[in-house]
C-alpha cells in the first residue's frame, strides 16, 4: 500500500509540469495584448506598456518566460499577479472560502443524492422512483445560473430565508448554505440517478441472491452487500466532482459574490493575468490528482477484490 | 488667514450638525455615520498618477484633494487647494496654494509636493498610466520617453513653499480646468521612498484618510479630522465593499448590505425595473461624459469619402429605438460630438443628420454616389458591443439598403493596431470618456493632428488653427465659442458619426441622503449623508 502511494505521488510530478506548461503557453499565447483595455478607452501609454512587458518578461520567447516562472515556483514562489499581490497568498484565502463551499456542496449532494437514489432503486417504478426521476431531470435540464438567480431572488431577497449574498473573505456557514445547495444541485441529480441504477442492478445480481438464500436479514443485504458495491461509481463521481467544485464554481460564486477560486480564475483570464491563472490552475491540478489518489484508495476499502498492490 | 477662519467656521458649523445617533464611532464631527458603498477591486496600487480605471478612481476620489474640485452638479471647476491660478498669456501659469492643507500623515501640503508628484508621473521609466495628462507641459517630450534620463519637466518651477509656476509648450487656455483630475493630486514626501508600498497604504490630502484594504473584500476610509478644505466629507466612515459584478452589487443594495451602487445592472434596467425595486427618490439618472461614436477610415474605404454617404449612414441609424431596445434606456441619442455635461457644450451640433430619416438618407446616399459591396462595422469583442453594433447595422441596412455587417476584433488593442496599419476597412466603434470637463477634451485628443486618440488620420489645417486660437483665447467664454466653431468643422466634414451619450444611473438605500453623481459618473460619496 505504502509503495503504491509513493509510486502514485511520483507519477504526479511530470503531470504537474506538463499541465502547467500547457496552461502557461495557452494563457500567454492568447491573441491580443495583456495591457489592452487596462487604461480605459484609450491605449496605455508606451512607457506603461514597456514597464509592464519588462516586469512579466513578455518580450522574451515563451519557453524563457516559462523558465522564469518555473524557477520561482520551484522555490515556492507563485509570483505576483498584475495587482502586485502574492498569488500564493490570494489563493490560500480563496481556497479557504471555496473549500468550505465545496465541502458543504459535496455533503449536501452526497447525503441527499445517495438516500434518494437508494430509495428509488429499491422500489423501481414506484412513487418515490418516479418522483426522483422527474425532479432530477428537472434539475439537470435547468441551467445552474437560472437556479442560482431564482434562489437568490426568492429565498434571499423576497422571503429572506437565507442571506442573498455571501460576500467577503470569510462568509458565515449560514450564508453559504444556499450557494452550496445551488452548487450541489446538478451533481445531486447525477448521484441520485447513478445510485438508483446501481442499486436496481445489483439487487438482481448473484451475490445478493446468495445472501438472500443464506437467510441474511434484508437490512444486511441492502446496507452492507448491495450498497457497498453500488457506491464505487458514486465515489468516483464524487471524487471528480470535488475537484470540479473547487475550480468550476465560476457561475455560482459570481451570483452570490463569493470571493473564491472560480471567480479568481475567471477575472484572471479576463484580465490576461497569466501568473494568477497559472498559479490557480496548478493548485487545481494538484487537487485533482490527490482526489484521484484518494478515490483509488477508497475502492480497496469498498471492494476487497480491487487491490492496489 | 482668510482660509483659516473659513475652515474654523466650517468646523463649528459641522460640529453643531453632528447630531447623529446612529453607529457613529469616531468623534470627527460632521453628519457622522457610516456609508457602505459598492466597489470593485482596484487594478493597480492606489497611486493617483497610475490609476486610470474607476475601481481605484472611486477610492482615490475621496482620499485625494487636488488644486481644483469639480462641482458634482454642474461640473464647473472650483478652487480646492489652489488659492489662485493666474495667467496673462495662457502659457505661463502661476499657481498659489492655500496654507494649512495637510496630508494624512500630518505634513503640510506645499508647492513642491505638486511639482515632485507631477514630475514622477510624467517620467517615462516610471510607467504611470496617467503620464499623458502632462502632455501640454513644457519638456514633456523629453521626460516621457520610456528610456528617458531627464527626470524633471522644464515647465514646472517651485517659487516658494506656496507658489509654483507651470509653463506649457503651447497656449492652453483651459489648463486650470484640467487640474482637478486625480493624476494631478499632490504626493507627500513619503511617497517617493517606496511608491509600490505606498500604493497599498496611500496618504493624500483629501477629506478621507485610508484605513485598510482587505484584498478582494473591502477598502475602508475614515474622515480626516485635519482636513482644511471646503469639500469635506459628511459620513465618518466609508466602506467600499468589493463586488464581482454589478448584479451582485445591486442585490446587496436590495438586501440592505450596502447603501449605494455605482451602476444599475442591465437586468434591472429592463422596463425600468429598478424604479419599482428602489422606489421614488432612491435613484438618479443623469447624462455622463461618455460619448459613443462610429469612426471611419475613409482613406481606406473610398466609398465613404463623400460626406453625403457618411451623413446618409448617420441618418439611417434609428438612435432612439436602439437606445430603448438594446440599452434599455441607459443611453441618450447623441446630437453632437461633445457631451452635454461639459463646459462649452452646444446643443444640436449634428443638426438633422443625427435624426432618423430613411427618405432623406436614401436621397443623400444617391447624391453621394451610393455604396457598393459590404460595409463592415468593427467592434472590440472584449467590451460587450456586439448587440448595439448589430442593431446599428440592421438599421442602416433596413433604411438605405447598404449591406452592413458588425464584425468583431479580438480586443480593443487589436482593433487599434489594425487601424494604425490601415488594415481596417469600413467603420469601427469608438468611445470617449472625458479626462476633464471641457469641450476641448472632446476635440483635441481625437481630431488634433497626430493626437493620441486620432485614429482616423484626421488632419485639417483650419481645425488646427482654430484649436490653437481657442487655446490662446482671453476668456473661457471666448475659448468655448472658438472650440464650438472647431466642432462645427468636424460636423461639416462629418469625420465621425456620433451615436449616443452615456447615462449615469445610480441607486441608494433609505439610510443615505444628499446623493449626487460626480461629473465622472460615480456617486459623490464625500457629500453623502447618513440619515439615521
Amino acid at each position: 500500500m505504502g509503495k503504491y502511494i509513493v509510486r502514485r505521488l511520483l507519477q504526479m510530478i511530470p503531470v504537474i509540469i506538463l499541465s502547467t506548461f500547457l496552461i502557461y503557453a495557452m494563457v500567454f499565447a492568447m491573441p491580443g495584448d495583456p495591457t489592452a483595455g487596462k487604461c480605459g478607452e484609450r491605449p496605455c501609454p508606451a512607457a506603461y506598456v514597456e514597464k509592464f512587458n519588462e516586469k512579466y518578461h513578455l518580450d522574451d520567447p515563451l519557453p524563457v518566460q516559462y523558465g522564469y516562472y518555473a524557477k520561482n515556483v520551484l522555490q515556492g514562489d507563485f509570483g505576483e499577479n498584475q495587482y502586485g499581490n502574492s498569488v500564493a497568498e490570494e489563493l490560500g484565502e480563496r481556497f479557504t472560502v471555496t473549500g468550505k463551499l465545496a465541502v458543504m456542496a459535496l455533503v449536501f449532494e452526497g447525503v441527499i443524492g445517495i438516500i434518494a437514489g437508494v430509495l428509488a432503486g429499491l422500489r423501481k417504478g414506484g412513487f418515490i422512483d418516479n418522483l426522483v426521476l422527474i425532479s432530477t431531470l428537472f434539475v439537470i435540464s435547468v441551467p445552474i445560473f437560472v437556479v442560482g438567480f431564482a434562489a437568490r431572488y426568492f429565498l434571499g431577497l423576497k422571503w429572506g430565508i437565507f442571506p442573498a449574498l455571501a460576500s467577503g473573505k470569510d462568509p458565515s456557514f449560514y450564508s453559504l448554505i444556499m450557494p452550496a445547495m445551488v452548487l450541489g444541485s446538478t451533481s445531486l441529480a447525477y448521484i441520485a440517478r447513478l445510485m438508483r441504477t446501481n442499486i436496481a442492478e445489483n439487487i438482481k445480481s448473484d451475490y445478493v441472491r446468495t445472501a438472500k438464500a443464506k437467510g441474511l436479514s434484508p437490512k444486511r443485504i441492502i446496507g452492507i452487500h448491495t450498497l457497498r458495491n453500488s457506491m464505487i461509481p458514486v465515489i468516483t463521481f464524487m471524487g471528480y466532482d470535488f475537484g470540479a467544485l473547487l475550480g468550476g464554481a465560476i457561475v455560482t460564486e459570481g451570483i452570490f459574490n463569493i470571493m473564491g477560486v472560480g471567480g479568481y480564475i475567471f477575472t484572471g483570464i479576463r484580465n490576461r493575468d497569466g501568473i494568477a491563472v497559472v498559479g490557480a490552475v496548478t493548485a487545481l491540478v494538484i487537487v485533482y490528482l490527490v482526489m484521484n489518489l484518494i478515490v483509488d484508495l477508497l475502492y480497496g476499502a469498498l471492494d476487497p477484490r480491487i487491490s492496489n498492490d | 488667514m482668510a482660509v483659516a477662519s473659513i475652515s474654523a467656521i466650517a468646523l463649528l458649523a459641522t460640529a453643531c450638525g453632528g447630531d447623529s445617533d446612529s453607529d457613529s464611532t469616531s468623534g470627527g464631527g460632521g453628519a457622522g455615520g457610516e456609508i457602505k458603498a459598492g466597489g470593485c477591486n482596484p487594478e493597480n496600487p492606489l497611486v493617483a498618477g497610475n490609476t486610470a480605471e474607476t475601481c481605484g478612481g472611486d477610492v482615490l476620489d475621496v482620499l485625494t484633494a487636488k488644486l481644483v474640485h469639480y462641482n458634482p452638479e454642474t461640473a464647473e471647476p472650483e478652487n480646492d487647494i489652489a488659492e489662485s491660478i493666474d495667467t496673462d498669456d495662457n502659457q505661463n501659469f502661476t499657481v498659489k496654494i492655500k496654507k494649512g492643507y495637510k496630508f494624512h500623515d500630518g505634513t503640510e501640503v506645499k508647492a513642491k509636493n505638486f511639482v515632485d508628484a507631477w514630475n514622477y508621473t510624467a517620467f517615462g521609466p516610471n510607467g504611470q498610466q496617467g503620464g499623458y495628462f502632462f502632455e501640454p507641459f513644457e519638456g514633456y517630450d523629453k521626460v516621457s520617453d520610456p528610456k528617458s534620463k531627464v527626470k524633471e519637466l522644464s515647465g514646472l518651477k517651485v517659487v516658494d513653499d506656496y507658489t509654483f509656476t507651470i509653463k506649457t509648450s503651447e497656449k492652453v487656455s483651459n489648463l486650470p480646468l484640467r487640474l482637478g483630475y486625480t493624476a494631478f493630486a499632490p504626493q507627500p514626501d513619503s511617497f517617493f521612498d517606496d511608491p509600490e508600498a505606498f500604493g497599498k497604504k496611500p496618504v493624500a490630502a483629501g477629506p478621507y484618510k485610508f484605513d485598510s484594504w482587505d484584498e478582494n473584500s473591502s477598502i475602508v476610509v475614515s474622515k480626516f479630522d485635519d482636513y482644511a478644505g471646503d469639500f469635506g466629507g459628511q459620513a465618518d466612515k466609508i466602506t467600499f465593499q468589493i463586488f464581482q459584478d454589478a448584479d451582485a452589487e445591486y442585490t446587496a443594495l436590495q438586501a440592505g448590505e450596502i447603501d449605494v451602487v455605482r451602476q444599475i445592472p442591465a437586468s434591472a434596467l429592463i422596463d425600468d425595473k429598478f424604479k419599482s425595486d428602489l422606489g421614488e427618490g432612491r435613484y438618479l439618472e443623469k447624462e455622463n461624459s461618455t460619448l459613443q461614436f462610429i469612426g471611419m477610415n475613409y482613406h481606406v474605404t473610398p466609398e465613404l469619402k463623400n460626406v453625403k454617404v457618411r451623413q446618409a449612414i448617420s441618418m439611417a441609424i434609428d438612435r432612439p429605438t436602439i437606445v430603448k431596445q438594446i440599452f434599455n434606456g441607459a443611453m441618450t441619442p447623441a446630437t453632437g460630438w461633445v457631451s452635454p455635461i461639459v463646459d462649452g457644450y452646444k446643443e444640436g451640433a449634428c443638426g438633422e443628420y443625427c435624426t432618423y430619416n430613411p427618405e432623406k438618407a436614401k436621397q443623400l446616399l444617391k447624391e453621394g454616389g451610393g455604396f457598393k459591396g459590404k460595409l463592415t462595422l468593427t467592434y472590440n469583442g472584449d467590451g460587450g458591443h456586439k448587440e448595439w453594433t448589430e442593431a446599428v447595422c440592421n438599421s442602416v441596412n433596413k433604411a438605405i439598403g447598404i449591406d452592413c455587417v458588425a464584425t468583431p476584433a479580438v480586443d480593443f488593442k487589436t482593433m487599434l493596431t489594425k487601424l494604425g496599419e490601415d488594415e481596417l476597412k469600413g467603420m469601427f466603434r469608438m468611445g470617449w470618456v472625458m479626462d476633464y470637463p471641457s469641450i476641448e477634451n472632446y476635440l483635441a485628443p481625437i481630431y488634433g493632428k497626430g493626437a493620441g486618440s486620432n485614429y482616423y488620420g484626421y488632419d485639417n489645417a483650419d481645425f488646427q488653427a482654430k484649436m490653437k486660437e481657442a487655446g490662446a483665447a482671453e476668456t473661457p467664454e471666448e475659448a468655448n465659442k472658438l472650440y464650438q466653431e472647431a466642432e462645427g468643422m468636424i460636423a461639416k466634414e462629418f469625420t465621425t458619426i456620433p451615436t449616443w451619450y452615456g447615462k449615469t444611473i445610480i441607486g441608494w438605500s433609505e439610510r443615505v441622503g444628499d446623493v449626487q453623481a460626480t461629473p465622472f459618473g460615480s456617486p459623490d460619496l464625500a457629500a453623502m449623508t447618513v440619515k439615521e
